[in-house]
């Protein structure tokens, strides 16, 4: 095991990819996700195999990312939403093309060009695919440095298990706290297993082809269908949430990432006044991890979804919950960052019977 | 017996079977027995698969590809090349050529490719492109790959025309030519002009080879596969960036007949975009 490093998060992640085999990234500068492309950069300076390019668009390095992978490679590129939202179409082509990814989305207020403040209103881009046609991408969200390396190296793995892209979704102030941190041991990227459809040169072998176009229907009907039984076995294999002093709970808080730290300190604030309250919080947001939520709902009388959105997880919550128990939204859009203490406010009066409106 | 010095014979005179055979078919008397053989020395280059083109009759396109194959066998590298083909006309390319493949997004072939080269340095990485993919759409990829000196070869196909969406503008459709997209005629202060990309390619320092040729002609077609080779060649000696813009008849979308297609390219085309290496430092 190695020691514990106090780090910041956009460093955390470059250096577990790194410790996770990756040695391509392909990224474009945007805030505030600066600092893991610099990361990115001056490591693989300092050695022979890592391969970085600052690209001219997010569009070319998402390109760059689809080339790097086809070759076999672990790769990474990084963004924040704006830069995210042109890396759609080559998502969409990853996909497709079944190649392994990650991408990271460092989220800032918007639409439009919006703000560097920390935000999370790009939920529904990743979780519904976000670029054209039928497919999902593996969305991680952590919560703490320490969890941005285990989920950087999930992330890595899972990728190059399900042929998939996966997205790991941070902000701002996710990536510039520094936490102390353990990281995994490094993994020597020649003692992963040989893929056996990556483009290398057909020398002795047939040649192979790492296409999306499948002009006949049937046989583009045939790759949806294969990537919707892979997308159940994601499901099946890898949801994940974190439950918080669920067991006794009254009300339990839905939130992700940093609003989910936000709600925790919520929940102690109002469990010290005697409101027993839970935290779910979702590490996987899709696929999303609903049913222990949905079991719990029967004997709850509350919940709430906090999200730094208008309210798009909600959505997810409502889907899984079924009606079985108020689902009360709040949420603070636009990089606005609610204290624990705005947080419990609205938990007391939900509570209380009185759901407080959206600021 | 010109064709059978061209042959490359091994020396006890039998003909080594891993040699391009593209020079015709020639009749010869074995040196040692005195037995008459009948040699097949023009075929199906080795990296061109056995399947019928789904090109059209006088299309530039399956020329293109077959000069391609034949420079990439002569130079021995069919088990170390990736190709990159196109959203375009090209498109099915992987069909034809048998190497390993990468599609890429319309217009993003030059990134993908950046992605692939910098990942097997030692491997040959292509595109082969339309005018429409690489100079409208894919514009900022190609330059930028250029000017980092990216040492991929770009296989530039302008036929004026977006062929595979049905004959639209391009960026390269010359001024007053008739378009699904400018039905009386390109204007240049209402549809732009044509866009010389490769001319601004030359520009980047990163591009050390640039030729542009035609395959309307068979002089065009020899000349376009010294291009090609002296292109695959710049990025085997590691020197940078290198380009060969074929213009290319698309009879189907010009509504001409093969025949005038070509007249069309040697007398009107060319002159816009004239035959001539535009750069060469490699
Ligand atoms: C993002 C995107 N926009 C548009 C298209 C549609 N499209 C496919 S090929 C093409 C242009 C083809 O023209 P060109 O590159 O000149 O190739 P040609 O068919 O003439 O060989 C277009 C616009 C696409 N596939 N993707
Ligand atoms: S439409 Fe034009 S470019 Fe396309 S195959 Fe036919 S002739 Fe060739
Ligand atoms: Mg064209």
């Amino acid at each position: 095991m190695s020691a514990k490093t106090l780090m910041r998060g956009t460093h955390v992640l470059g250096e577990a990819a790194i410790r996770s085999g990756c040695r391509a990234y392909f990224g474009y500068p945007i805030t505030p996700q600066n600092e893991l492309p610099e990361y990115m950069a001056s490591e693989f300076a300092k050695r022979s195999d890592g391969v970085f390019v600052q690209a001219e668009s997010e569009i070319a390095s998402i390109n760059m990312v689809i080339g790097a992978s086809a070759t076999g490679a672990r790769v990474m590129t990084s963004s924040s939403s704006p830069g995210v939202s042109l890396k759609q179409e080559g998502i969409s082509y990853l996909a497709a093309m079944e190649l392994p990814a990650v991408i990271v989305n460092m989220m800032r207020g918007g639409p439009g060009l919006g703000n560097i403040a920390p935000a999370q209103g790009d939920y529904f881009q990743a979780t519904r695919g976000g670029g054209h046609g039928d497919y999902r991408v593996i969305v991680l969200s952590p919560a703490y440095g320490q969890e941005i390396a285990d989920m950087t190296r999930q992330a890595v793995d899972q990728a190059d298990k399900y042929r998939t892209p996966v997205m790991i979704r941070g902000d701002g102030m996710m990536g510039q706290m520094m936490e102390p941190v353990v990281f995994p041991e490094p993994i020597d990227p020649a003692s992963l297993p040989v893929k056996e459809w990556a483009l290398t040169g057909a020398k002795d072998r047939p040649s192979r082809i790492i296409r999306s176009l499948w002009l006949d229907p049937p046989k583009e009907e045939e790759l949806n269908w294969r990537l919707m039984r892979k997308y159940e076995a994601i499901t099946e294999e890898i949801s994940d949430q974190e439950a918080y002093l669920c067991e006794d709970a009254d009300i339990v808080i839905v939130a992700y990432g940093t609003a989910a730290r936000i709600a925790k300190g919520a929940v102690h604030r109002v469990r010290s006044h005697g409101v027993k309250a839970g935290l779910y919080r979702p590490k996987t947001l899709w696929p999303f991890p609903g049913s222990l939520l949905a079991s719990m709902s029967r004997d709850l009388d509350n919940i709430v979804v906090f999200e730094m959105s208008a309210g798009q997880m909600v959505e997810d919550v409502r889907l899984s919950v079924e009606g079985k128990c108020p689902v009360t939204f709040y949420g603070r859009p636009g990089g606005v960052v609610s204290t624990p203490e705005e947080i419990s406010g609205v938990l007391t009066s939900v509570s209380a019977g009185k759901a407080k409106k959206s600021a | 017996m010109l064709a059978l010095e061209k042959l490359k014979k091994a020396p006890d005179g039998k003909i080594d079977k891993n040699k391009p055979e593209s020079q015709g078919i020639s009749v010869f008397s074995h040196r040692h027995t005195g037995v008459l053989d009948v040699k097949k020395i023009f075929s199906r280059p080795k990296s061109l698969k056995d399947v019928p083109f789904h090109y059209c009759p006088g299309c530039g396109h399956s020329v293109i590809h077959r000069l391609v194959c034949e420079v990439i066998d002569e130079l021995g590298i069919q088990d170390r090349t990736i190709g990159v083909p196109p959203a375009g006309c090209a498109v099915l390319a992987y069909n034809y050529f048998d190497l390993d493949m990468c599609e890429a997004p319309h217009g993003r072939a030059a990134a993908v490719a950046t992605g692939i080269k910098r990942m097997l340095p030692d491997h040959v990485v292509f595109t082969y492109q339309g005018d429409g993919d690489i100079a409208a759409i894919g514009t900022a990829e190609t330059i930028h790959a250029a000017n980092r000196g990216e040492r991929v070869t770009c296989i530039f196909v302008n036929n004026a025309v977006y062929g595979m969406t049905g004959g639209q503008m391009a960026p390269t459709t010359l001024p007053g030519q008739v378009t699904t997209t400018s039905p009386g005629g390109r204007k240049p202060l209402r549809d732009g002009n044509p866009l010389d990309l490769s001319a601004m390619l030359a520009l980047a320092a990163g591009s050390v080879f640039i030729e542009r040729t035609t395959v309307a002609n068979p002089k065009g077609v020899n000349r376009t596969k010294k291009a090609i080779r002296k292109a695959f060649q710049a990025q085997l000696d590691d020197k940078g960036f290198s380009l060969v813009e074929v213009l290319s008849p698309c009879p189907t979308n010009w509504k001409m007949s093969p025949v005038d297609s070509i007249t069309w390219v040697e007398e009107t085309m060319s002159k816009i975009f004239p035959i001539q290496v535009i750069k060469d430092v490699a």
